[in-house]
């Protein structure tokens, strides 16, 4: 019997052999990527006695620290928490943190390499390690007007500086309040996350950064009309086709627009006259003339396929790879497998409005530490690149005034104020509700903003839809920002 | 004068006693680091737990000199090491949390599994005389197997209905069954070796057993499929069934054995996976572990990941890190405690300790003359392994996690108890494998041994 054992030994010793190689494989090679995993507490729990620091709009703490008699030592609090909560997100001692509190989590704790010197000098003075505040670029009219003009509905707003990119606002609702998953209480901290999870309505998900991507429907015809001009081969009075239906090659389908009758008069519609009343058949056909690789180009220039972090990180909006005519028609229209987030929408507008310049979006003004404050860090305004010419910017904005002057836009107008815009209503399965869509800028003084709102339930299929549902909420937020 | 001299082999009594006075001081020394880390002094038990656990280690060295002088040197220290460390983390552990009771509960168990190896060495001075009791330790493992199942006495803890209490105390009959099941394969296989080794078809290379012959192994088979469902008790299930297979297979040295018992295992996780919830959750949080969904189920999982992590190489020092947050870190997950605690390094450590351990087990197998006691012992270093294995195993993401202890670390009384018997148990038959043959001893011839005994 010694033979076989031998062999038993020759089997024990790869059992063996496999348990050194897990440990190993754990402790050592996968050690900091488990250590930075979003969900692990353990980092927390490092920080836990530290004053963290606070997220501050407009002098006001949305999020902040404040001592209390457990052991834990300080309770996360979120004033005014669904308001902000897709832009601060929680800080969970069981379930981690998100977004913000996440992506700015070393600054907030004060382990970022940024703050060494300072805490060198707080080593020398004994005094204890502190957390530093991150200083956004939200306004709060803003933020409030978006989320009190979504007014619970499944959608998302946000709102941008279109000189410097400064996020204004970035609501996605329905919202949650993080501080029912910052309590210490554990247990009702997990029945609260798993109410959350359970939620068909997704409340956790930002989903003007980070939700499913959505289709942008006529909002994209915003592209679709600088590509061609951009072309140099046309100009607003440039007359297209605009039939009630359109004959898509090589199939049977067609596409037509959503009234039934043709854009103008002999099926012929001017550029300008297509985006004002948001021509489905003249946009396809210029998209099949322009080719999908220059669609996909204009829309690359205005940010598709880009990796932002704002600092949170963004999902790329996407253009079909290799679509085939009628597949380019459609995404000229910004339907078929056309994915964009809120925020690409805004940059849409946000690029336009500042003469066909594209800034990167971003959410933090400046990194203050210390007892009084004092700014150690100011994030410069970055340039992603020029989207269009200024000559196509300039075009393109008198465009987007018509379709708020008088087309499917008129409800986003505001007294006193020139306000360029674009509806979308995009189509995202049969007998679904579509999704509401509206895109604006305006400018008053020396202050200017770029909006883009989703709204994504509620309603029948009909072209004014974007125009009824999402202007509003855009001119609610747009007046804010622009300072009533 | 006598012409032979006869040559006794070493003891090594003193080599075992030379390696238990490093074992003593390294786990005295760790407990009182714990107590210098917490707050600045040495700590107040420290002598209760330093001088217990060497008393109780010399009392079953003194033991094996008068009874079983031959033994192994290297089982008793490794033993007592692992257990020494085993009780420093559940006191470390005890520091941050509301019960604190758990290490002298775990000092007293270990008392009385030195005391029960001590008895088995006392009491059992040959291990063939097991071999009489064969079918009665088949019944005795039954009966402990199906304890937990009567109600009244039996408890369902965690899940898992392994656990029968009496009043305050609560013991999983499991553990001990291994021992008795470990008895009754190697005396049953050792009388049906021959029958079971003879072949019959032929299927490609492998020659298969006669049909006839597949009662045991299917048998087996069921009862650790009744173990998962009655008792939903994966961990134990797998570690019988693995047990009997092995066994069988140094019994029979044949390979067709293990490739049967390999598909029944295949064919019963296929149908547990499958069947059952419990399992399903299991294999689930196992491959997923980290998915939003399962993230209340696999929290201890991944807790215990983080912490390991939070070790890395060297570990963040004892009382240093919070492997507190881990449920159950002094039973199930104490192999994580260590790890965030002592790092790789005393992972590693640990791991050679059952290394050695195990090697030690299998060595006295393959030296020890009789069938019985080669089956026996093969069966109880294999056990060990397959403890370790599914425990580690399933930390570690190798394999869905079970309910199985860590031998001799975890807190708790009936898996402490058990392996210090299967300890005892080794000692006893390594003694029977190392002793020269009686017949020398008392041999013909005037030899200083019949000498001293007429000297009053």
């Amino acid at each position: 019997m010694n033979r076989p054992l031998r062999r038993l030994s020759a089997v024990v010793a790869v059992l063996f052999v496999a348990l050194f190689a897990s440990t190993t494989w754990i402790q050592y090679f996968q050690a900091d990527s488990l250590n930075a995993r979003p969900g692990n507490s353990r980092q927390l729990y490092a920080e836990l006695g530290r004053d963290r620091g606070s997220l501050i709009v407009a002098g006001q703490a949305v999020a902040s620290s404040s001592p209390v008699d457990d052991p834990y030592a300080f309770q996360r609090q979120y004033a005014a928490g669904p308001v902000y909560a897709p832009v601060t997100g929680y800080y969970s001692i069981r379930y981690g943190t998100s977004m913000l509190e996440r992506s700015e989590n070393d600054v907030l704790a004060g382990t970022s390499d940024r703050l060494f010197y300072r805490q060198l000098s707080d080593l020398l003075t004994g005094e204890k390690p502190r957390g530093a505040s991150v200083d956004l670029t939200l306004d709060p009219a803003a933020q409030q007007a978006a989320y009190d003009a979504l007014d619970g509905r499944k959608g998302a707003v946000v709102a941008l500086d279109p000189a410097t990119g400064d996020v204004l606002a970035m609501v996605s609702s329905p919202s949650y309040d993080p501080n029912a998953l910052a309590s210490h209480d554990t247990k009702a901290v997990q029945q609260q996350w798993n109410a959350l999870l359970a939620d068909d309505d997704d409340p956790l998900t930002n989903r003007a950064i980070a939700g499913d991507l959505y289709p942008p429907g006529s909002t994209f015809k915003l592209v679709t009309a600088a590509a061609a001009l951009e072309t140099g081969n046309y100009e607003e009075s440039t007359l297209l086709d605009g039939p009630a239906e359109l004959d898509l090659p090589q199939t049977s389908a067609t596409l037509g627009n959503d009234e039934g009758t043709a854009c103008g008069p002999n099926d012929q519609v001017s550029l300008i006259d297509a985006l004002r009343i948001s021509c489905n058949t003249a946009f396809a056909s210029l998209g099949m003339k322009l080719g999908a690789d220059a669609l996909r180009s204009q829309a690359e220039k205005f940010g598709f396929g880009q990796d932002l972090s704002v600092p949170m990180r963004v999902t790329p909006s996407t253009f079909p790879a290799d679509p085939n005519e009628p597949q380019t028609a459609q995404s000229a229209i910004g339907q078929f497998d056309v994915r964009v987030t809120p925020l690409q929408v805004a940059m849409f507008s946000a690029a336009i409005a500042n003469g066909g310049v594209l800034m990167k979006p971003n959410l933090v003004r400046d990194v203050r530490a210390g007892d009084d404050l004092s700014v150690i860090e100011t994030p410069a305004p970055q340039e992603i690149g020029r989207a269009v010419s200024a000559s196509t910017a300039s075009t393109l904005t008198d465009m987007m005034k018509a379709v708020v002057a008088r087309g499917t836009g008129t409800r986003a107008q505001i007294d006193g104020v020139e306000v360029a815009g674009k509806t979308g209503t995009a189509q995202h399965g049969a007998g679904l509700p579509p999704y509401a869509w509206f895109t604006s800028f305006a400018t008053k003084g020396d202050r200017a903003v770029a909006v883009a709102v989703v709204i994504e339930d509620g309603g029948t299929v009909d072209s004014a839809y974007g125009g009824r549902l999402a202007a509003p909420v855009a001119k609610q937020v747009m007046e804010a920002a622009l300072g009533g | 004068m006598a012409t032979v001299t006869p040559v006794y082999p070493a003891t090594r009594r003193n080599t075992e006693l030379a390696l238990l006075v490093m074992a003593v001081v390294v786990a005295t020394g760790a407990w009182a680091v714990v107590g210098l880390t917490e707050d600045g002094r040495l700590p107040p038990g420290l002598a209760l737990y330093g001088g217990g656990l060497a008393g109780l280690a010399v009392l079953l060295h003194l033991v094996l000199r008068w009874k079983a002088a031959y033994a192994d040197p290297v089982l008793l220290p490794v033993a007592t090491l692992l257990n020494g460390l085993g009780l420093v983390v559940i006191h470390r552990l005890d520091l941050s949390s509301s019960r604190t009771d758990q290490a002298p509960r775990q000092l007293l168990w270990t008392a009385i599994g030195v005391v029960a190896a001590g008895a088995v060495l006392w009491l059992l001075r040959d291990h063939r005389v097991l071999r009489r009791y064969t079918f009665t330790a088949m019944v005795a493992g039954l009966v402990l197997l199906l304890l937990p199942l009567l109600p009244g006495i039996g408890r369902t803890i965690n899940g898992a209905r392994i656990w029968i209490g009496i009043g305050p105390l609560s013991f999983q009959p499991g553990e001990l069954a291994k021992i008795v099941l470990a008895v009754f394969f190697a005396g049953y296989l050792v009388v049906h070796r021959d029958a079971l080794s003879l072949t019959g078809p032929k299927l490609l290379f492998l020659r298969l057993p006669r049909a006839r012959d597949l009662g045991p192994i299917l048998v087996a088979w069921l009862a650790s499929v009744g173990v998962l469902v009655l008792q939903r008790d994966l961990g134990t299930s797998l570690l019988f069934f693995g047990l009997f297979v092995a066994v069988l297979y140094v019994a029979t040295e044949r390979v067709s054995w293990i490739v049967l018992g390999l598909l029944l295992f295949v064919a019963g996780a296929v149908l547990a996976a499958t069947t059952f919830s419990h399992v399903q959750e299991r294999v689930a949080i196992w491959l997923h572990p980290f998915a939003p969904d399962n993230a209340d189920q696999s929290y201890q999982l991944v807790q215990g990941l983080y912490g390991m992590a939070n070790g890395g190489l060297l570990g963040t020092g004892l009382d240093r890190g919070r492997p507190d947050i881990v449920p159950f870190a002094n039973s199930d997950f104490i192999y994580s405690s260590i790890g965030e605690e002592l790092g790789l390094v005393g992972l590693f450590a640990v791991l050679l300790l059952y290394g050695v351990l195990v090697e030690r087990g299998l060595r006295t197998a393959i030296a020890v003359r009789d069938g019985f006691g080669k089956l026996l012992a093969a069966g109880l270093a294999f056990s060990v392994t397959l403890q370790v294995f599914v425990v580690v195993g399933g930390v570690t993401r190798i394999i869905p996690l079970t309910g199985l202890t860590m031998p001799f670390l975890a807190a708790g009384g009936s898996s402490l108890v058990s392996n210090w018997i299967v300890v005892g148990l080794l000692l006893r038959i390594s003694d029977l494998a190392r002793r020269p043959a009686p017949e020398v001893r008392n041999g013909p011839g005037d030899t200083g041994v019949t000498q001293a005994v007429r000297i009053p």
